[in-house]
């Protein structure tokens, strides 16, 4: 029977159907519901790495031992990930291994916007590109086999579009291929420089034979269309946007597998028609291989450039200069920023480091909304881990003029993924820096993630559970402490100590975020209007359960869940 | 079929995951090709959030552009004012009464327009606005607005009651059912 699926849906049954047996990964959008639906089976073995490293080798591990195994990451997890992938090039597979990158064109919940393919052409690793749920399911199965038979790991490359739209796919049974025999062969996995040169020249090969099965390849479709007045090559989200624009205007090339590309196939295509446009969100890699391979009656770039996503309406109005009417008001429509839920632990901890002026380098999570008005608190943020990493080389360079009143906010899964390194090298060399670690005890922007501080593994199931303070001790942190961040007060206090104090401290900011099914709301709040004296106070905590109507605040009774920042911020007693 | 293209959009927590199940789900069993798209990850957390759903004979694309939608469903006025652009010409434009400041009228930075449901009425849209919150408080609880619109878009389409009950089963958790049930009579009614 068909049903709607999720792209990362359609993926993960992709990978029940193909009888993997293994899977890690790290969170991060818009990947993580891949991982999420192939922990419903089970059949497979699934679990939350504290990184994208871990999870990578975790599952090259389970391919070398003899098992189908995947992991699963966004674009910049991939970063994380780079050091074992381009190794795992040269080792290559037991049993097949996939590895799910997600790329985030437009940028919806990302920080930059880097193109994944980059990172197979210098790993040398075969990419498959899904356009739909139906592909993401039929692609993860081939890319299984692709693995196997050629002795590589196959990355198969997702995008928010495709991750995050739902499509109709034919759920098919399980393949339970048996566990594949392990027999040491130092020569293919001890990746020392005599036998890595060798593996060096299998990759080589491997890549010339990839590409005359690219040239075959069902993965890789021409559409002729008899009306076609050009040529289209495209690939992922972008075949459907120039299917919905062009129709039968354009035969099309679709290029299901990015990487290596066909030669010949591109050639013959190119030949039949005097203008191809090259349709690629994000950076032109098709159209430079088409100029490398001599197909110069390509444009592409030109016209749709590099930034965020391509659409039907853009395809239209470049190509066919066909552009639709609409209505729209005068009015000016304010926008709607992301911010930081009612009852949010972290609002406390922001509100006392703007209060207090503290230069904060900031980390990837809900906290980044920090950042944002009326709070603004955050001064930087740039990747996992490196709030930690980048204060302690602020403070190095800036010394006791920036020691007094700089700090780093990290989440509590962020701190486990890469920010105790930058810890310990706190510790290490003597850094005289201050980190709070806002501990929700939830990867909360991914949507409630498990890490290895809340005591439950991907199943549900009891797991061990770090213990943040004991952790930071051990490093060599010698001034731990634990503080409410409802208690704006004791925030206050604990800041300007720890800030005041002559060695690296860690304030552990710890409060279950207020999405959580199992946090007790408190009943809302009100305010007494007779009392309001429209001072504002209450509004710098940038809630979106207040607002002033006729110059007096009004807590919004659906929104607030009764954390009671805000009467401890009214000095007149105006809230109860 | 040439393809239909309906945007239902809305505040992060408002619920819109919710309503393009359902209608993804009736739409599939009146046996179209169908695409819904959705928005995860920050936006979700109070900010804007759009979900496209497109059905007909083969449908590509799974976004919507200015000008494409046959209809709006909002569950928040300035939302359906900030994709009015998204419908077609002639397009129904179904939404909620209730306001929800954005951060920037919050801290006073912007104003919130007023009346813009007379504005919207007056932009050439056939508008349909109804108190979708008062209702689903109505019928229980305030989160079911969402529903309570569903409804209201059912009463002016034509697809079998028996299916948006088949959907309402499949989707929502049978602690609920009842209640939801309720919300979306009471969202056809109040068309």
């Amino acid at each position: 029977m068909k049903k709607l699926m999720l792209g990362n849906a359609a993926f993960a049954r992709g990978l029940y159907e193909a009888g993997c047996k293994f899977v890690s990964s790290y969170p991060g959008t818009p990947s993580t519901e891949i991982t999420e639906e192939a922990a419903k089976y089970d059949e497979i073995y699934a679990e939350w790495a504290p990184n994208e490293k871990v999870a990578m080798e975790a599952a090259l591990g389970a391919s070398i031992a003899g098992a189908r195994s995947f992991c699963g990451m966004k674009h910049v997890g991939l970063n994380v990930a780079a050091d074992p992938l381009y190794t795992a090039s040269y080792t290559g597979v037991n049993a097949g291994m996939v590895i799910a990158v997600a790329d985030d064109q437009g940028m919806h919940s990302s920080q930059n916007e880097q193109d994944s393919r980059h990172h197979a052409i210098a790993s040398k690793v075969p990419m498959l590109e899904p356009s739909d749920s139906g592909e993401c399911k039929d692609f993860v199965k081939l890319a299984f086999e692709i693995s196997e038979e050629f002795d590589t790991p196959v990355i198969v490359r997702m995008s928010t579009r495709v991750a995050h739209s739902q499509s109709s796919v034919e759920a098919l049974d399980r393949n339970e291929p048996a566990l594949r025999e392990y027999t040491k062969n130092p020569q293919k996995y001890v990746m020392m420089p005599a036998f890595a040169k060798t593996r060096h020249v299998f990759v080589e090969e491997r890549t010339q034979k990839l590409i005359a099965y690219a040239e075959t390849s069902p993965l890789n479709r021409v559409e002729i269309s008899d009306k076609a007045e050009f040529g289209v090559i495209t690939n992922g989200a972008a075949y459907q946007y120039v299917k919905e624009a062009l129709g039968e205007k354009a035969s099309v090339l679709k290029l299901g597998m990015v990487n290596p590309m066909p030669v010949k196939l591109i050639q013959d295509f190119a030949a039949k028609y005097e203008k191809v446009y090259v349709i690629e969100e994000l950076e032109g890699i098709i159209e430079e291989h088409c100029r490398n391979i001599g197909v110069n009656n390509v444009q592409g770039k030109e016209i749709f450039g590099y930034i965020g996503e391509i659409n039907q309406a853009v395809i239209a109005e470049k190509l066919l200069g066909v552009k639709r009417e609409f209505i729209s008001l005068s009015e000016n429509i304010p926008n709607r920023p992301p911010v930081m839920c009612a009852g949010c632990p972290h609002r406390g901890l922001f509100y006392c480091l703007s209060k207090l002026k503290v230069t904060v380098s900031g980390d990837i999570g809900c906290y980044t909304l920090g950042a944002a008005a009326p709070l603004t608190a955050v001064d930087t943020t740039i990747c996992m881990g490196a709030s930690i990493s980048a204060l302690h080389g602020f403070n190095k360079a800036r010394g006791s003029e920036s020691e007094h009143k700089t700090v780093a906010v990290i989440g509590d899964s962020t701190f486990m993924h890469s920010g105790m390194t930058g810890l310990v090298n706190i510790a290490y060399n003597n850094s005289n820096s201050t980190v709070i670690i806002l501990d929700n005890s939830i990867t909360g922007m991914t949507g409630h993630q498990q890490n290895p501080t809340t005591g439950k593994n991907l199943k549900g199931d009891p797991a061990a559970a770090v213990n943040l303070e004991e952790l930071c001790r051990a490093i060599g942190i010698k001034r731990v402490r634990v503080v409410d961040p409802y208690h704006l007060a004791e925030c206050e206090a604990a800041i300007k100590e720890e800030l005041a104090a002559d060695e690296a401290s860690v304030i552990i900011s710890r409060r279950p975020c207020a999405l959580l099914k199992y946090v007790k709301h408190n009943p809302p709040f009100k305010v007494d209007a007779d009392k309001c004296v429209g001072c504002k106070m209450c509004m710098k905590l940038g809630c979106p359960a207040i607002s002033i109507k006729d110059g007096k605040a009004v807590i919004d009774h659906t929104q607030c869940v009764g954390c009671g920042i805000c009467k401890e911020q009214c000095k007149i007693g105006a809230i109860e | 079929m040439e393809t239909k293209s309906i945007m239902i959009v809305g505040v992060g927590g408002q619920g819109s995951l919710l309503a393009s199940r359902l209608l993804g789900n009736v739409l599939l069993a009146q046996g179209y090709d169908v695409k819904v798209s959705e928005v995860h990850g920050m936006s979700q957390r109070g900010g804007s959030v759009v979900t496209y759903v497109k059905y007909g004979d083969k449908v590509y694309s799974p976004v919507i552009e200015k000008g494409e939608a046959d209809a709006v469903i909002s569950f928040e006025l300035l939302e359906a004012a900030r994709c009015l652009p998204f419908l077609k010409k002639g397009g129904h434009l179904i939404t909620s009464v209730q306001q929800i400041d954005p951060m920037p009228v919050v801290t006073g930075a912007a104003e919130y327009p007023a009346d813009l449901e007379g504005k919207l009425r007056d932009a050439g849209v056939d508008l349909v606005a109804v108190d979708a919150l008062s209702l689903a408080e109505q019928a229980g609880t305030a989160k079911a607005s969402n529903v309570v619109l569903m409804g209201v878009f059912a009463a002016l389409t034509d697809f079998p009651d028996e299916l948006w009950q088949n959907a309402l089963e499949q989707c929502v958790p049978p602690k609920f059912l009842e209640l939801n049930k309720k919300a979306f009579e009471l969202g056809k009614a109040a068309k």
